[in-house]
């Protein structure tokens, strides 16, 4: 297993691109939900020159769509959606100063390139833990897009969020490390 | 003739989803209880533990195990002497899945296929659900459910295979099917298996194959002995818990095998994530 790392938002790329695939990083501070539908429209603002929501530099964006909260909660539970569905955007996200991405399953290679250049990190959260993740997000604002419902753009406070170093800015790859390591060929 | 009125079923078709969004079932637990102890993967032990984690917070706290609460999916067998008094059996499960996935604050993810509107004011909150109807003997109604997450369905497969391709094709092409899905499916999974009949029938068979419980050995000595040796291949992928890398990729393997065509050998592969939410009832 990799280092244990504790690390408030908005990152650094100092801080970055010292991570390491298999790392532990438990994360606290502001992130920001986006999935398919948000991502395409943050996009089209980029390339339209247009002012975003929220401030990209440092920023972390999460693949999320939580379920309702139950009266009382900031938010209902909140585990990772597969990210390959974004892939499409997110170098132009990590281009335009984001630092890090969580979410679940295998990205492209044009993210992979991209967290190398800019300085990316691209983290699993631990799929199907929408209970236990979803209590350690302490607020959740929706700041952008309310008509997209679970998929709405939101501002959480997050602390001691757990997640992994999948994609780190060397260009490994903890999914093929890890099966290289346990997969048996005939 | 036996008549059971509309609002029981709505009832107990709204407490087992109530029920499934938070209680992962014994079996699953226990599945996963043993994948941890058995896996070599520091890593895939430890998520294996988030998970089990989760389930425990969430049955204590009464909240949805996963943020994707799946599309409502029921196996039903009508038994032929029931009479349904007050309205349609099919309303009466759309109806009770929508007072359920209200109830329990689950999400409503049925959208239309391009748009991608939600649906949930259209048809109605999480509708529709998706139903196998089935007419038996009897004065009973029986209803299996299940929540089905999106992630693994998305690397579901099916084919037809020629005869000559046999149960070694069938192992190639499962094989195939679990390495290319990787981590998107929430491993550890449990693969359904449908053999034989059609091309839908051999996908509808794969999706009730998914029904059945973690643990249990098949009745067809044949097909127990494919299971365990479909379960050796794909744990010898290391993919591990959330494809992490590890020794533990399925949970089980469950095969329902059909007749089919003297031309055709029909296989689909419907994967089914760690979080298996699914129940039983007799009404």
């Amino acid at each position: 297993m990799g280092q244990t790392y504790y690390l408030t938002t908005p990152l650094k790329e100092e801080q970055t691109r010292q991570l390491k695939a298999g790392d532990i990083v438990y994360l606290s501070g502001v992130i920001y939900t986006a999935r398919d539908a948000a991502h395409k429209r943050l996009v089209d603002l980029i390339d339209a020159g247009e002012k975003l929501p929220f401030d990209l530099e440092g920023s972390i964006i999460y693949f999320v769509g939580p379920t309702p909260p139950k009266p009382g909660d900031p938010i209902g539970s909140a585990g990772p959606t597969t990210s390959y569905r974004m892939d499409t955007y997110s170098p132009t996200l990590l281009k335009h100063g984001s630092k890090g991405m969580i979410g679940k399953g295998k990205r492209n290679q044009a993210v992979l390139d991209a967290c190398k250049e800019y300085g990316g990190i691209y983290f699993g959260a631990t799929g199907g833990a929408g209970a236990l993740l979803g209590k350690r997000i302490k607020s959740a604002e929706v700041i952008a897009y309310p008509e997209l419902g679970p998929e709405a753009v939101r501002k959480l406070e997050v602390d001691n969020f757990p997640v992994t170093v999948i994609n780190d800015t060397f260009g490994s790859d903890l999914y093929k490390m890890g099966r290289a390591q346990y997969e048996i060929k005939d | 003739m036996r008549e059971i009125a509309f609002d029981d079923i709505v009832k107990a078709v709204r407490d087992i989803i109530v029920h499934c969004g938070t209680d992962l079932p014994k079996d699953a637990y226990d599945a996963l209880v043993t994948a941890m102890e058995t896996e070599k993967s520091p890593v895939s032990k430890e998520v294996i533990r988030q998970i089990l984690e989760n389930a425990d917070i969430a049955k204590d706290e009464k909240r949805p195990l996963c943020q994707d609460t799946g599309l409502a999916v029921f196996f039903v067998k009508l038994g032929d002497e029931v009479k349904v008094k007050g309205g349609l059996l099919k309303d009466a499960i759309n109806k009770g899945t929508e007072q359920g996935y209200k109830d329990a604050y689950l999400r409503a993810s049925t959208c239309e296929p391009f748009s991608r509107a939600n649906l949930k004011d259209k048809i109605g909150y999480n509708l529709p659900a998706i139903i196998h109807f089935d007419i038996v003997a009897g004065d009973k109604i029986d209803i299996e459910y299940a929540a089905k997450g999106g992630g693994s369905e998305n690397v579901s497969r099916a084919t037809v295979l020629a005869p000559a391709a046999g149960k070694d094709g069938i192992v190639a092409f499962v094989k195939e099917v679990i390495s290319n899905a990787g981590p998107n499916p929430c491993p550890p999974i449990t693969v359904g298996v449908g053999i034989g009949g059609t091309f839908e029938k051999a996908a509808i068979s794969s999706k009730h194959a998914l029904f059945r419980t973690l643990g249990s050995v098949n009745e067809d000595p044949e097909m127990a002995e494919l299971e365990e040796r479909l379960m050796t291949e794909i744990n010898k992928l290391g993919i591990g818990a959330m494809g992490m890398g590890g020794t533990k990729t399925a949970l089980g393997v469950h095969i329902e095998s059909n007749p089919c065509h003297i031309a055709s050998l029909p296989v689909s592969v419907n994967v089914q994530c760690h979080s298996s939410r699914h129940t039983h009832i007799t009404i």
